[in-house]
């Protein structure tokens, strides 16, 4: 019983805990995002090089763990000068990471368009690129939805990684505190708790895009 | 890194390597094993259905790490002590039952309902249908994610080297600190797992253009 | 023939192929296609699947690069420039520049989704010309009080039949003025009642002079409506004529097989209050 009362006074350093959490998640989706995007993109234009240089880093970041990534970023850079702190490069780390997984994400998306939709759109006059950005992102948009929110819960419970390089995260938290009280099954569970309050919401919100975008659907 | 070091480590890192493989295939196969029920039971409803979506929220909700260190630390207070191994397969096994009967249920739902009609029309029992009928439909839905789901957890692996499981992330970890050569042997580490996950890859996409091939293409001339 | 029946020169020639052959593959789906289309002239190509009538026409558009042979419309060869007496390559620009000279619409329309059937039709406009929405906007309600669809401008594509779609499919290809409009099977993938309303815009806009190429089956349409009457097999021209000279008394007899069999099953599907 005073057991419990002891977690419910370390709730406060979870929950800070929590809040580096949603830093990091919040920071490495936007760089995922952008990464992925600005190569899906990029994938379409008709150079071959460019194609195999992305297609090369897509399956390389997609086969090797987020937790290698993650050391070779926090620990292997500093052997060539670069000293990055925690919370940088665990951004950094799932960030690139991420940006793997959103560029085949993207390329879907922009796949699913009909051709017919260029075709259209060229007989107008207009050029492949301003035919992309007028006509078919709008629609890959709301294709991509579902899957992102369904990364961006992956990447929350990812974010866990980031303990082992000292990013004073949730789980960081959570492991520090059980060294010092030894209460390994309730902190970890009250961890995993907040960890589901955050993903929750998420996944609800998801499960709305995913609805709404099949109710829109011809 | 010199050849004298790389030429010692190797052995280390392959032997650990196998480690990895083999915390790999015992997790899949709990985590298949598993799976298939829970998504039984959440298809047929009622309280065990109920039980099993639980399950299969709770699980899903919150990180492979922290259902790590739940099985490996947590439970030792009540009396379950595993070593790092099998507490690794275990939390990997149930984190993957859980993800694994969203895909087995997704893949059910997606075979057309009439053609469980028909089969039923025919007079084929439940377990009939689902057999003959059903779970056939189903493979080439499931079997591609299953095999996606395979490279994930071979990655996953490297998290039991934060319980100091024997696998090779840790071993390179080791090997990193007693040379001070951090970048060479995580860099290593990486191109070994690349080498393991790559020919999953290579399958998983054949598998998936094998079964593309077979789908009717709805198009115009 | 260069002077009309009452002696004025003829019209210029605005679509010209020459030679045209196109490969999938192994397969030949145009083999040397020649073809010449006058300003204002309504050209009706019929034939069956397989024969490469859509394929000559997004070869027209460029929306298909020809195996060997070119096309040239109003003189200039799409696809192609001469650089330094050399036949290049035209940049994706230089082909769109080209093709705001012409419409094509689709049989499966190729509305855009996300924009109302005025957004739709202001797209070309706006965005292409470099209009400004005030000057796209009249004209694009006035195309589509023009196809009869004023009442439904704030309407999104999915809320539009069949027949709705296609016509403002039609009404967004003319917002572009274009000197050529191209009908690749405008009518076979609508329910058979919605066929109606799409003809009779076509039909408007055949009476209003435009240039026309039309691939179809409505076979009543293309006597009605055509200067001349194409009929296409296996990648090839067999035979061209005025409409009731081909469709009465054809002269080969592939022609005449094909003619037959689409005779027989419209009259099966003819009903009687139609």
């Amino acid at each position: 019983m005073s057991a419990c009362l002891t977690v419910w006074g370390l709730l406060p350093v979870l929950l800070l805990g929590a809040v580096a959490t949603a830093e990091i998640t919040a920071g490495a989706f936007v760089l995922a995002a952008l990464i992925g995007m600005t190569l899906a993109v990029a994938q379409r234009l008709h150079w071959y090089p460019l194609r195999i240089a992305i297609a090369i880093y897509v399956d390389v970041f997609r086969a090797v763990p987020v937790l290698t990534q993650l050391f070779i970023i926090y620990f292997g850079l500093t052997e060539i000068g670069i000293r990055l702190d925690p919370l940088p490069s665990a951004i950094v780390g799932f960030g690139i990471n991420g940006g793997a997984y959103l560029t085949e994400v993207f390329r879907a998306g922009l796949e699913s368009i009909h051709q017919g939709q260029m075709e259209a759109a060229q007989m107008l006059g207009m050029t492949r690129l301003t035919a992309l950005r007028i006509v078919i992102l709008p629609q890959a948009v709301r294709v991509v939805l579902p899957p992102l929110g369904n990364f961006a819960i992956g990447l929350l419970k990812d974010t866990a990684l980031a303990s082992a390089v000292a990013a004073p995260e949730l789980m960081f938290r959570a492991r520090t505190l059980v060294d010092k009280t030894f209460l390994a099954t309730q902190i970890f569970t009250t961890a995993a708790a907040i960890y589901l309050a955050m993903s929750l919401p998420l996944g609800y919100l998801t499960r709305q895009a995913e609805a709404r975008f099949s109710r829109g659907r011809r | 890194m010199t050849p004298d070091i790389f030429g010692e480590s190797m052995p280390e890192l392959l032997a650990a390597a196998l480690g990895t493989l083999r915390m790999t295939a015992l997790a899949f196969l709990v985590a298949a094993g598993l799976g298939l029920p829970l998504a039984i039971l959440r298809l047929a409803g009622g309280a065990a259905g109920r039980l099993a979506f639980l399950y299969v929220e709770i699980v899903r909700g919150m990180p492979a790490l922290a259902l790590l260190f739940l099985i490996y630390f947590g439970l030792a207070p009540l009396g379950i002590v595993l070593n790092s191994f099998t507490a690794a397969v275990a939390a990997f096994g149930l984190n993957g039952a859980a993800y694994l009967a969203e895909v087995y249920r997704a893949g059910i739902q997606a075979v057309d309902p009439g053609q469980r009609e028909a089969a039923q029309m025919l007079g084929l029992r439940r377990s009939q249908v689902m057999r003959e009928v059903t779970l056939p439909q189903a493979v080439p839905v499931v079997l591609p994610a299953m095999g996606n789901y395979l490279v994930s957890l071979l990655k996953d692996t490297s998290i039991a080297s934060l319980i100091a499981a024997p696998e090779l992330m840790l071993r390179s970890r080791d090997l990193a600190g007693t040379y001070y050569l951090p970048m060479e042997f995580y860099l290593l580490a990486g191109a070994m797992y690349l080498i393991m996950a790559w020919p999953m890859m290579h399958m998983v996409r054949r598998l998936e253009r094998h079964f593309a091939r077979g789908r009717l293409r709805g198009g115009g001339t | 023939m260069t002077s009309g029946p009452t002696g004025e020169p003829a019209p210029a020639v605005l679509v010209e192929v020459i030679g045209l052959t196109k490969r999938f593959g192994e397969i030949d789906v145009l083999k040397e296609v020649d073809l010449s289309v006058r300003v204002g002239e309504k050209v009706a190509i019929i034939g069956p699947s397989g024969s490469g009538k859509t394929t000559l026409l997004r070869c027209i558009a460029h929306l298909e690069r020809p195996t060997s042979g070119h096309v040239a419309i109003g003189g200039e060869r799409i696809g192609e420039k001469l650089v330094n007496a050399r036949w290049r390559e035209m940049s994706d620009r230089e082909i769109a520049r080209i093709r705001t000279g012409i419409g094509m619409v689709f049989q499966r329309f190729n509305l855009f989704p996300h924009l109302t059937a005025l957004e739709n039709v202001m797209l070309g406009p706006t965005r292409v010309l470099k209009y400004s929405r005030a000057e796209a906007e009249p004209l694009a309600r006035g195309l589509l009080r023009k196809v009869g669809l004023a009442h439904k401008a704030a309407d999104y594509p999915e809320k539009l039949s069949g027949g709705q779609q296609q016509r403002v499919a039609i009404a967004r290809s003319l917002a572009m003025q274009p000197r050529l409009m191209l009908f690749d099977e405008a009518t076979s993938a609508l329910d058979p009642e919605l066929i109606g309303e799409v003809l009779n815009v076509m039909r408007d806009l055949a009476r209003d002079g435009m240039t026309m190429l039309v691939v179809t089956h409505e076979m009543k349409f293309a006597e009605d409506v055509a200067d001349r009457v194409v009929f296409m097999d296996h990648g090839r021209i067999v035979e061209e004529g005025r409409p009731h000279e081909l469709f009465r008394s054809p002269s080969h007899p592939r022609t005449q097989a094909f003619l037959r069999a689409v005779v027989d099953r419209q009259a099966m599907t003819e009903t009687p209050a139609s």
